[in-house]
């Protein structure tokens, strides 16, 4: 349903421009959910903004298509735009604080959402507001409720039921829980995965937090430096992650369970994308780095159903990552 | 042995107007205490009032009511300048964003060298440069560190010169407001052992406030948990996870993502914040307990023991066997 398929997107600056993302493929199919996780400054946002084709200067699709059912997206005119989003691709925002207007109810911002996008009468209008905000758990009473007399958790819900509005088939997710103490976080995941199954929309999935998606998504994206490094099956991942940042990822979060044990996270700090190291742009932090890793830029390795940007998996050297993995 | 604890411990904030004047009980009468070199935790969601208890111990409020006693005196009775410098210099704090808690017109060295002049008075200038490469390699920076501007450095870095900051003091008790939530994961473990190595190198106490109960874990050795401006439990941060006792602890828990472990979808929980202006008396945390009972309704629970160190305020908890015996 969706097929990125070379995307870059660049950053002008006074100086050489920042390649934020570089040159990424995905492919979402109907009702899949897609987890991109990275660190901050991996271009996940980024990647997710020009999706949705809300990029503003000085950031810019360079190269690539996104074709979304059938039309590629980046070739659109903002008027083409209009016409798709909302109805089949919504967005919701990582901090309901500000994407909500917080001097209107609740619903004049669906109100507001509808005129722009469907000519439906007031009455229809009002009706399918209280149906999408049943469908989050929250009382249609809420409608006539400003921002500020929600809880965090019911902002972010009423998020997601304005993107609901229309029932698109993609609704593209930053961060959204991330502002949410863990109980409400994991209630929240839990509704998402609930509407997605009964109402059958696709997910892509921004995070920081790899733990967050693991019980969640069908497919993970690892980003680091604006480059996909590992690519498959979530369990897979999880299971036996290919690429070393995606290793160290995992090994960066303390367990609730088990022994307590050392753990040495990643050493270093992510690349400034602006002079991003040369060849593998992990080799300063990897631990098993090795001489060519600083002049050779790896493309994605097939790994079992994985793909994983490391030379670790080239295939003349298939032998030795077994070893090591 | 108690460095500090607190007895009764309670701020309120008047809000509103005149009108409809309300009070919102941010900290509840809290009971803690912190021992030389234990690193203890503080675990709560937003608004549980754990950051105004850091602010209460830091001397940045003043409590409603309590006390807060240092070594053994309380800190109403240091009312001098020099005492409460004193004070200052032995428990300063670490704040949550390392973007804003350094000024960026000063080189890194000079918010150290401050700390030095001002606390410190006995060292020479030579000393105190001494001092200022010392504490900034205690937290495993370059000495180079000391002459860049903050804006040279990574969000880790300058989380370590936050550090690096405190230990000039000379400090006994370090409170750390968040350290890691505003960094990247790959480098919050670092942070992390930082605390830990701190704690042996240079005998500190640290009091860590987070809202991320694995971290607590990791690096503590005492788990205070708090839910609406009360401690609800606490206890030996293993006790506490592999026996929680408060049903609040137990839903907390089980909500952490664990990729290694199955999921619990059981609860329904939406994580409602709880009402903290003019509580009524009762557990504040009734209107989500699945183990609720009348008395729950009436009667604030209080901390009571139910196992070897390890506390719960909840009507419906339970002692262990261990506790009954003699």
């Amino acid at each position: 349903m969706l097929e990125v398929r070379g995307l870059s997107v660049e950053y002008a600056t006074d100086g050489a421009p920042v390649v934020a993302v570089d040159g990424v493929d995905l492919d979402v199919a109907a009702g899949e959910f897609v987890g991109v996780v990275g660190e901050s400054g991996c271009g996940k946002s980024t990647l997710l903004f020009a999706i949705a084709r809300l990029l503003s200067p000085p950031a810019a699709i360079t190269a690539g298509s996104i074709v979304f059912k059938g039309h590629n997206l980046v070739t659109m005119t903002e008027k083409q735009l209009n016409a798709l989003r909302w109805r089949d691709c919504s967005v919701v925002m990582q901090s309901a604080m500000n994407a909500l207007n917080p001097i209107t109810t609740i619903g004049a911002q669906f109100r507001d959402v509808a005129h722009a996008h469907m000519d439906w009468s007031a009455d229809e209008v009002a009706e399918r507001s209280a149906e999408v905000l049943r469908l989050v758990g929250i009382d249609p009473i809420h409608l006539k409720s400003y921002p500020h007399q929600l809880s965090g958790g019911m902002r972010q819900r009423a998020m997601i039921a304005m993107a609901l509005l229309f029932t698109p088939d993609l609704v593209i997710m930053d961060e959204p829980t991330s502002a949410l103490d863990v109980v409400a976080q994991r209630s929240l995941m839990v509704q998402i995965k609930q509407l997605q199954r009964q109402l059958g929309f696709a997910v892509v999935f921004v995070t920081h937090d790899m733990s967050l998606v693991s019980h969640f998504s069908d497919q993970l994206l690892v980003m680091y430096a604006g480059l996909i490094v590992e690519v498959g099956p979530t369990r897979t991942v999880f299971d036996s992650p290919a690429h070393p940042y995606s290793r160290g990822l995992l090994e960066a979060f303390p367990s609730i369970r088990g022994v307590r044990r050392p753990l040495t996270g990643i050493p270093g700090s992510p690349p400034d994308l602006a002079r991003p190291p040369s060849g593998c742009r992990f080799h300063p932090r990897c631990p098993v780095a090795m001489p060519e890793c600083a002049t050779t830029e790896p493309p994605l390795y097939s790994v079992g159903r994985a793909q994983a940007r490391c030379l670790l998996h080239a295939p003349e050297r298939a032998p030795l990552s077994e070893v090591r993995s | 042995m108690t460095l500090l604890e607190t007895v009764g411990l309670t701020k309120h904030f008047k809000i509103g107007g005149n009108v409809s004047r309300r009070t919102l009980h941010a900290v509840d009468d809290v009971n803690l205490s912190i021992d030389r070199q234990e690193i203890v935790a503080l675990v709560g969601e937003s608004g549980s009032g754990k950051s105004t208890i850091a602010r209460l111990l830091a001397r940045v409020y003043q409590p409603t009511s309590g006390e807060i006693r240092y070594q053994d005196r309380p800190l109403s009775s240091m009312r001098t300048r020099r005492q409460s410098l004193a004070y200052r210099g032995d428990v300063p704090m670490v704040f949550q964003d390392p973007f804003s808690s350094l000024n960026p017109a000063y080189r890194v060295a000079h918010g150290i060298m401050r700390g030095l002049k001002l606390h410190r008075r006995d060292l020479n200038r030579a000393q105190r440069r001494e001092e200022a490469l010392r504490v900034i390699s205690a937290v495993g920076l370059a000495p180079g560190v000391l002459d860049r501007y903050p804006h040279e450095l990574s969000g880790g870095q300058r989380q370590r010169v936050g550090f690096a900051q405190a230990l000039a003091y000379r400090p006994k008790l370090i409170i750390a407001d968040e350290p890691v939530s505003m960094l990247d994961v790959s480098i919050r473990i670092g942070l992390l052992n930082l605390m830990t190595a701190l704690r042996e190198q240079e005998g500190v106490s640290i009091l860590y406030i987070t809202h991320d109960i694995a971290s607590a874990r990791y690096v503590s050795d005492r788990l205070l948990v708090m839910y609406a401006g009360h401690i609800v439990e606490s206890g030996p941060v293993e006790d506490v996870l592999a026996r929680p006792k408060h049903p609040y602890t137990q839903l907390l828990l089980s909500a952490v993502p664990d990729p290694r472990a199955p999921l619990s979808t059981d609860s329904a929980d939406q994580g409602e914040p709880p009402r903290v202006i003019d509580p009524k008396p009762g557990c504040r945390f009734r209107w989500r307990c699945p183990l609720a009972i009348d008395v729950c309704e009436r009667v604030t629970p209080e901390l009571r023991l139910l196992a070897p160190g390890h506390s719960a305020a909840c009507h419906v908890a339970t002692p262990e066997p261990s506790l009954s015996e003699p």
